[in-house]
């Protein structure tokens, strides 16, 4: 232990992932005093919450918090943002790590202006993937309005002609084609892994007919669906015809507490459908809405008061029930079989629109590092705060909501801090 | 230091190409303001130009380019004060020549009416920028007489314990405090926990007797048991606190504001100021004043709050259905008593209790909801119990009536684990009816999982009541604050000492006290050591600011803060009153105490203050002041109808970055509108509103953040105060003579961008059809 009190001790901090728990976690050691890196494997901050329209409860936008946050970085000098760079190897022990870490190249410099023009000059086009592929980007893009850095980024699979076309439209000399992957090692005193969740993968869910019929999405996809700058400007429509839903359906826990997909539950789940209601009754005052579920999670005195509001409306209605069939039915709609778990009885609707609530799976799980991490069997990454030295915090460590989230990210700051002062 | 300004327009990302930037030179030098222009000043070129300017002295520095949203790294150079003046999303972007054409020759050679808009918009922006630049100085942090790093932590429950080690492992000093006899709290009266580590699927022994250990050995950490805080005066980084015994009474027990009710008569009129104080000093007699300072107190730098929870009260009519009053009908909290004691009895006769039914959630039919303040901690607490009912009897049965089982996250193994004992009967259920036969209980459950109608029989009925946070009955905090000795608006969270912010959870409206674990959420122990951890890293981070001179979280690392010119003070009491953080403490006259180490830099003192004598360093009632006056408002004399003239006084967290983002998608704005970025809408003094009309200024608009119970503002109040003032400025503006139409607020979330031009258009078109300011031109 350090006898000089007075000070922050020396060393420094990587922050693997830039969503909300790594940029947490970054925020509130830098301001502590210490020197942090975050690196980010895609082009902009922000994480999965730059997808979300809105937070439950209170239906705020989760980019009021992240362009503080943005706001926080630009004017602190300790803190090193790096995108589009992966973790590959840590070596090394607590209070002294090597890390090697890997860059993708993003074909335009710090000299971009974020002017805009190159994506004028490109005219091909890429899946845009903040959207889950709902609709197309130029293949240089900006990654969304909100991007910090505010730069853009030239996709790998741009053409060589619209590449060439991109430099030749750029006056700041901000795009170069020649650059390469590249690695780098930094030395750092202890690791955050806050590398987040992605969605279950629908598709493996084979009795819930995601990818095979068009008017199944994900709660994911609904998000960026009711978000002004998604693929219909904020518009819920069903995906094959464009057409206002007026019957609505969740199907809750789609591969969550499912031994064959995710055997946990994935919390946010069911707050996130109670939300979406919200969503689709802003735009449809009569729209019907029927939420199949197992339990209804929605702990706590906020979470309770949401749903309690939501149970009010006469058109939401809430099934006992797991959904067990799915069909597309010849005008597009969905039929959608379910059981109800207390009558016992079995129920068909067609709906215009079924929404899948799926679950998260830590990033981690298929992108393991080279790291002296323990992992539990779902691929969570398990703490020893003994050892210290390297953490996970928010949904790389479990499954959890913004706020709890947030609340192990700003605890997992203080303990990278304590590996630095134990040195 | 010598102030030297310099102006410099950068003419790239279509800036040169809209605008005629001589002419806007010209306007800068008109004023003796140097003026140069790059074609690319965030370029390398760019930067090392400006590095030259600053090198030559030029210490002042404005940059007449892009956003300050962006290429905020490039334009930083030491010593010096840079302003952005936003030309590029503010003005060309958002204004295009299809819609404001440049006049041409002949329009401007013939009698008509003839500008350029968008021109007249850039020059106002650019004069705007070169007053701010004189008004504005470069700060100095504050320092606090006096520093201490220690921590202050209130409840030596799991959590407090928790804070402690967490920040002692820092190498920070840690007092925990403990009305109690003994260190521990709930966590040490249980037989067994649910798990805090994987695997989550089997309860645990208490992890409580190993940290009350680790608290003993740690040379960092002093305990003070059977002991409360009586008094916490001074701000963060030299809190004075007193400390006493529980239920003792003494000279620096902490003052108690006058409640609201006792500030009326008995016919609802306002008592005056003298009357209060008598009030307030009989409620107060014989306690020390709030400014003075315990002699025998101890320093502190910050406080962390785990105070942690009682047991729910389960009596009354509302829960007679579930046999409440019954000695046998017992909450979790009772069941857990007897359980740490020994094997599971009765309370009315000592039989062993082997068939036991655990209520989840009170209500029937409809009603679905959990006990209040439950959380997924009584589900998980009934799953516990219903296992110490198997560990005591082999033949022992447990059913557990549910509404929603409630174990999210990992914590669904713990249930799975439960599901595994066949003892353990789970069902959803409404539980109708508990009545009693002799000494046994049938219950009466409806819509369950295993019929529509059921009915056990039971020895004890456990009803899984909540945990009431300890704030619902005592301030705990018993802070030396004029707005009071605890949290605010806690009343919005049902007593919870909750942060509204689900980004920034530990931010309360008091800097420098956090809160941790059940005071703040219903938590399993799990989840409480966890966010213990988070508290003490937000108390060192604050402890660290306030050594650094900076503030801490929103504005974290801002160097200013409020000064006070005292002189010209009338003891108006309105900054005390209306700052959000309760910064400001006053003496018997009213005069105000300012503490700045409490303060969050928003300003609203600043915007309150009637005799303007509020400001900070880079931010003043002048420096506003000055730039809306620095806009040209044309009049008749200028043109037979002179364009309107409209000022947006824009909070610069949400409705300016959404302005941005507007301008980005080439949305359009009216270019009679110049928009000011401002600290939070709370620091917008009315008096920038009445000299802007009185100016000949056509109309003010105020875009803030959302407020009300789910509040967006970053700092809590202001958007709510900017629309209480600017309420009243409706019989201002008829006393001038003026349509109170001409100033408005509007509530804009970042994500409505796309609103914006709306918002801002009908009100340009609203103003239009007011017709021009009658006092243009004076």
């Amino acid at each position: 232990m350090t006898t000089d009190k007075a000070n922050p001790a020396v060393g420094s901090i990587l922050v693997v992932g830039g969503g909300i728990s790594g940029l947490t976690t970054t925020l509130e050691a830098a301001e502590v005093g210490y020197e942090v890196y975050v690196v980010e494997k895609n082009p902009n901050l922000g994480g999965r919450v730059s997808q979300l329209n809105q937070y439950f409860p209170k239906l705020c936008p989760p980019t009021c918090g992240l362009e503080i946050n943005y706001r926080r970085i630009k004017d602190n000098p300790k803190i090193k943002v790096m995108t589009l760079t992966e973790v590959e190897k840590v070596e090394g022990e607590p209070g002294n790590y090597e890390v090697t870490l890997k860059l993708t190249p993003r074909f335009v410099n710090e000299k971009c202006t974020a002017c805009g023009e190159c994506a004028k000059a490109c005219s091909g086009e890429i899946d845009n993937e903040f959207n889950f592929g709902m609709d197309k980007t130029k293949a240089a893009y900006l990654p969304n309005d909100m991007a910090f850095p505010m730069r853009y980024v030239l996709s790998a699979d741009i053409s060589a002609e619209d590449g060439k076309k991109c430099e030749e439209a750029c006056k700041y000399g901000a795009i170069d084609l020649s650059m390469e992957a590249k690695t780098m090692t930094i030395n750092v005193g202890a690791v955050v892994w806050a590398t987040g969740w992605k969605p279950y993968d629908a598709t493996k869910i084979d009795n819930l007919g995601f990818g095979q019929h068009k008017n199944i999405v994900t709660n994911m996809m609904l998000e960026r669906l009711a978000a002004t700058n998604g693929p219909t400007k904020g518009q819920i429509v069903r995906p094959s015809d464009g057409k206002a839903p007026a019957t609505i359906a969740f199907a809750q826990c789609a591969g969550s507490r499912d031994e064959n997909h995710l055997p946990y539950c994935s919390y946010i789940c069911c707050m996130a459908s109670l939300k979406h209601a919200t969503y689709l009754r802003a735009q449809y005052p009569d729209a019907k809405i029927t939420i199949y579920y197992i339990d209804l999670r929605a702990p706590g005195q906020k979470y309770e008061k949401f749903y309690k509001k939501l149970k009010e409306d006469e058109n939401v209605f809430f099934v006992k029930g797991k959904v067990a069939e799915v069909s597309e039915e010849a005008n597009g709609n969905i039929g959608v079989v379910a059981e109800d778990a207390v009558s016992g009885e079995k129920s068909t609707q067609s709906v215009d629109m079924l929404v899948l609530a799926t679950g998260m799976e830590p990033s981690l799980k298929t992108d393991k590092p080279s790291a002296d991490l323990n992992y539990n069997e779902d691929g969570f990454v398990v703490n020893d705060f003994s050892k210290g030295g390297l953490f996970a915090a928010g949904c790389a460590n479990k499954p959890a909501d913004v706020v709890t989230s947030n609340q192990n990210a700003t605890g997992m700051a203080l303990k990278a801090i304590q590996t630095l002062v134990r040195r | 230091m010598t102030k030297k300004i310099g102006m410099y327009i950068c003419t790239g990302c279509g800036i040169g190409d809209v605008l005629k930037v001589d002419d806007m030179v010209a306007v800068v030098e008109d004023e003796g303001t140097t003026c140069k222009t790059h074609e690319c000043l965030c370029s390398d070129a760019g930067v090392d130009f400006l590095k030259a300017e600053v090198a030559e002295g030029t210490n002042f520095l404005g940059i007449a380019a892009c956003s300050r949203r962006v290429n905020f790294d490039i334009f930083k150079f030491e010593n010096t004060m840079v302003d952005r003046i936003n030309l590029r999303e503010g003005v060309v972007w958002s204004h295009s020549r299809e819609k404001y054409p440049v006049p041409t020759q002949e329009q401007i050679d013939s009698d008509d009416d003839s500008f350029d808009e968008i021109q007249m918009l850039a020059e106002d922006y650019l004069r705007m920028g070169m007053v701010k630049l004189e008004k504005i100085e470069i700060p100095e942090g504050y320092k606090t007489e006096s520093l201490s790093k220690k921590i202050l932590v209130l409840g030596g429950g799991v959590t407090g314990i928790s804070s402690a080690l967490d920040a002692a492992a820092a190498g920070y000093d840690v007092t925990i405090v403990e009305k109690e006899d003994a260190i521990g709290g709930y966590a040490a009266k249980l037989r067994k926990q649910m798990p805090v580590v994987e695997p989550f699927d089997a309860l645990v022994n208490p992890v409580i007797d190993e940290k009350i250990k680790a608290v003993e050995e740690a040379s960092n950490i002093t305990v003070k048991t059977g002991t409360v805080v009586a008094r916490i005066a001074g701000q963060p980084g030299e809190f004075t606190v007193t400390f006493k015994k529980p239920g003792e009474t003494v000279p620096f027990d902490c003052p108690l504001p006058v409640p609201e009710e006792q500030k009326v008569d008995a016919d609802g009129n306002e008592l005056d100021v003298e009357a209060v104080q008598e009030i307030y000093n009989q409620i107060n007699d014989g306690r020390e004043d709030l400014l003075s300072l315990d002699p025998d107190g101890e320093l502190y730098g910050a406080v962390i709050l785990a105070a942690g929870w009682r047991p729910a009260d389960l009596d009354g009519e509302e829960y007679a259905h579930l046999g409440a009053g019954d000695a046998d009908v017992i909450s979790n909290a009772q069941f857990e008593e007897i359980a740490a004691k020994g094997k599971i009895t009765r309370p009315s006769d000592g039989k062993e209790a082997k068939n036991v039914v655990f209520v989840q959630s009170p209500g029937k039919g409809d009603d679905d909801s959990d006990f209040g303040y439950a959380g997924s901690v009584t589900s998980m607490v009934s799953l516990k119990q219903a296992k110490y009912v198997r560990e005591d009897y082999e033949d022992g049965k447990a059913y557990v009536f549910y509404q929603h089982m409630r174990t999210p996250g990992l914590q669904e193994y713990f249930y799975k684990g439960i599901q595994q004992d066949n003892g353990i009967f789970l069902s959803k259920g409404d539980v109708v009816g508990v009545t009693k036969n002799g000494s046994e209980f049938t219950v009466d459950a409806e819509n369950t999982l295993l019929g529509e109608k059921l009915q056990v029989k039971a020895d004890l009925v456990v009803l899984a009541g909540g945990m009431v946070p300890a704030t619902v009955d005592d301030p705990i905090l018993n802070l030396a604050y004029r707005q009071g000795p605890g949290f605010r608006d806690n009343d919005i969270y049902d007593g919870y000492a909750d942060s509204n912010f689900i980004c920034f959870p530990y931010e309360t409206q008091r800097t420098g006290i956090y809160a941790a674990g059940c005071v703040r959420r219903s938590m399993t122990m799990e989840e409480s050591i966890e966010d213990a951890t988070g508290a003490a890293l937000k108390a060192i981070q604050c402890i660290e600011s306030v050594d650094r001179g900076v503030a801490v979280h929103p504005r974290s690392g801002d160097m200013t803060y409020p000064d006070f010119f005292f002189q010209r003070c009338t003891q108006c009491k309105r900054c005390t009153e209306e700052c959000p953080f309760g910064a400001l403490d006053d003496d018997e006259k009213g005069t105000p105490k300012p503490n700045p180490a409490r303060c969050r830099r928003c300003g609203t003192c600043m915007g309150a203050c009637p005799e303007r004598i509020v400001g900070f360093a880079d931010y003043t009632i002048d420096s506003i002041g000055s730039m809306i006056k620095s806009v040209w408002v044309p009049s008749e004399d200028d043109y037979y109808e002179p364009p309107m003239r409209i000022i947006a006084l824009v909070c610069e967290n949400d409705a300016y970055p959404a302005l941005d983002i507007a301008a980005m998608n080439r949305l359009e704005f009216s270019a009679d509108v110049r928009f000011i970025p401002v600290r939070c809408l709370g620091s917008v003094n009315v008096i920038w509103i009445k000299d802007a009309l009185s100016t000949g200024v056509d109309g003010i608009m105020l875009l803030g953040c959302n407020h009300g119970d789910d509040y967006q503002c970053h700092f809590v109040k202001g958007s709510e105060i900017a629309e209480v003032r600017t309420r009243k400025m409706g019989e201002t503006l008829q006393s001038m003579a003026l349509e109170p139409e001409r100033v408005a607020m509007h509530q804009v979330a970042i994500d409505e961008y796309d609103k914006l031009p709306e918002i801002v258009n009908t009100f340009a078109d609203t103003v239009t059809e007011l017709g021009p300011n009658p006092f243009k031109g004076f």
